[in-house]
């Protein structure tokens, strides 16, 4: 009996053991990131492209590669929200009756989800040679937003799914065609468009292995598609690589931007997840 | 009209679900058609065999890299697993429901930390941590640039990924049967142990087989602290060079080395392959499991 009892108050410290670890692992990255990058976060950092000494440990800052990155993920959500709003209402919306089929597109498109970044930068980089498109921002935008279409779709699809098919049903009895209930889905689903957005947005501001190929990399602020574009997460991993340690330390400080950006995101897209769950009939 | 208008848009729709779908296949052929070129030289089994890399004398061997990803995999599961799986027990069958709300947020802000986050975090914390004291206990020196600090950076990497499957499978488990066993007299810990983990258990391996994908095509964390030494690692403080990696690191040169290109375009395609088949194994598990629910 008493074995018994131990036995179950073990595995349960055990878990409770476990638990502080992965929740605690949070902390510990942000915590380091915090450390490490605050003692060389200044105003110039946010504000100021990298001057002429830059890497080797003189004035200026990342603006180029926080704007780069601002563009090119914005580029790709709204290029991929245009392809996967229609994909989604379609695979829930134009396919009655067959289920099987919808099914296997879902699981198309988490097959997909689960494909490594730096496939998707290969593949982009090939279109790129195929069209005879240079490392630019138009190429960054098109790599991210192969990435994140089937972020975009999973998530919309989920929303999609949570509203009520009475709401359909009405829509058609009153006599609309399917794309006339397809707008009154999509009005009641837009809180969930936002999520899909932010989530999108935060997958594709992080991302490197997919711009590292296609967006290329520039001091200066992108003015046209052409043109190449700094990312964050790229100009992080180039100054952490360098032997200078001022340097090194605004790599850590733009890991620091970075971080909070993307936990702003996070937050939000919560938030906003939350208080759609709350009004959700 | 209105009914043109719809037909229209429902065919203008196929076309974009079919066009992002065939991504799948398209993705597949483009880097099959640009690694024909280093196929015709080399045959598939002389490729993953060979462990000579001289891309300036032709020699691709990816023996080293295949080995060097198994590595970094295998650790970062092996960590992983058990802490996700206590984890996912914990928060569907103990937890309160105020630690519960306390925890999920978590679990889903550590997924949305970006790779090179890691990538730095591996940088500032686990090297030293493993340099200055993990390896001296066991070898006489090592950087802490080596698979284990991979295996680490990605274990923490892959967590949020299994805790969210572990829980959604765990919450399938029917609570008739907990109830069943817990009124026999079975301590909690019995229940889970002899029902739960029975119950769960081809959740739990599909579960696996996605983080183990996930953990396979990782790449900037690991580039960043796995020391990146074209050489067939052997015990876990030795540097490895994963598949990813080295796509990543050598994209500069590989223009201007003959089948270079065409060498990292299957180091791609062969990522693609195993993931592609991993994620199918492991979602008609996941789906299984989902329609057995709802039936």
């Amino acid at each position: 009996m008493k074995k018994r009892k131990l036995e179950e108050l073990f595995f349960r410290s055990l878990m409770v053991l476990a638990t502080l670890v992965v929740g605690g692992s949070f902390f510990l990255i942000v915590g380091t990131i915090v450390y490490k990058g605050a003692p060389y976060m200044n105003l110039d950092m946010l504000t100021k492209t990298p001057g002429g000494g830059f890497y080797i440990g003189k004035e200026g800052g990342v603006l180029n590669a926080i704007i780069g990155s601002l563009y090119v993920a914005g580029g790709a959500t709204i290029l991929g929200l245009l392809i996967s709003i229609p994909v989604a209402i379609f695979i829930n919306m134009y396919m009655d009756g067959k289920r099987f089929l919808s099914n296997t597109l879902r699981m198309a498109y988490d097959v997909l989800f689960g494909i490594p970044s730096i496939v998707y930068g290969a593949f982009g980089f090939l279109i790129m040679v195929y069209f005879g498109i240079r490392a630019s921002l138009l190429g960054g935008i098109i790599a991210v937003t192969l990435l994140v279409i089937p972020v975009l779709v999973r998530t919309l699809d989920e929303v999609i799914r949570t509203v009520p098919l009475e709401l359909r049903d009405a829509a058609l009895s009153l006599g609309a065609t399917r794309w006339e209930m397809a707008k009154v889905v999509l009005r009641q689903i837009r809180p969930g468009i936002y999520t899909a957005i932010l989530l999108s947005f935060g997958r594709a501001i992080g991302d490197v292995a997919s711009v590292l190929f296609t967006a290329g990399f520039s001091d200066n602020i992108p003015t046209s598609l052409h043109q190449p574009a700094a990312t964050l997460p790229l100009a992080i991993f180039f100054q952490l690589g360098s032997a200078v340690d001022e340097v090194q330390g605004r790599g850590y400080a733009s890991a620091l931007i970075l971080t909070i950006i993307v936990l702003i995101i996070t937050v939000l897209a919560q938030v906003l997840t939350k208080k759609f769950s709350k009004y959700k009939i | 009209m209105r009914l043109i208008k719809d037909k229209i848009l429902s065919k203008l729709m196929l076309v974009l679900t079919v066009a992002s779908v065939s991504l799948l296949l398209v993705i597949g052929i483009g880097l099959y058609y640009k690694s024909i070129p280093l196929l015709q030289k080399l045959s598939w089994g002389e490729l993953i065999t060979s462990s000579v890399w001289k891309p300036l004398k032709g020699l691709f061997g990816f023996y080293p890299f295949i080995m060097g990803t198994l590595w970094v995999t295998g650790i970062a599961i092996i960590i992983a697993l058990p802490l996700s799986l206590f984890t996912s027990l914990y928060i569907v069958e103990y937890a309160p429901a105020r630690v519960k709300k306390l925890l999920t947020p978590f679990v889903n802000l550590l997924s949305g930390i970006p790779p090179v986050i890691f990538g730095v975090w591996g940088v500032l914390f686990i090297i030293p941590l493993i340099q200055k004291f993990i390896a001296p206990h066991f070898v006489e020196f090592s950087t802490g640039y080596s698979v284990l600090a991979g295996g680490i950076v990605l274990a923490v990497m892959i967590f949020p990924l299994i805790v969210s499957i572990l829980s959604e499978v765990l919450r399938t488990i029917p609570q008739e049967l907990k109830d069943a066993s817990l009124s026999l007299g079975a301590t909690k810990w019995e229940t889970i142990k002899k029902i739960v983990l029975r119950k769960a258990l081809p959740g739990i391996v599909a579960a696996t087989v996605l983080a183990i994908s996930r953990a396979f095509g990782e790449t900037i964390a690991v580039l960043m602290v796995c020391g990146n030494n074209a050489v067939v690692p052997h015990s876990v403080f030795d540097t490895g060079y994963p598949l990813p990696a080295l796509i990543a690191n050598n994209y500069g040169d590989m223009m201007s080395i003959p089948l270079y290109d065409s060498a990292l375009m299957f180091a791609a395609l062969l990522l693609f392959i195993i993931i592609l088949l991993f994620n199918i194994i492991s979602r008609v598990i996941l789906t299984r499991l989902e329609n057995r629910l709802a039936a």
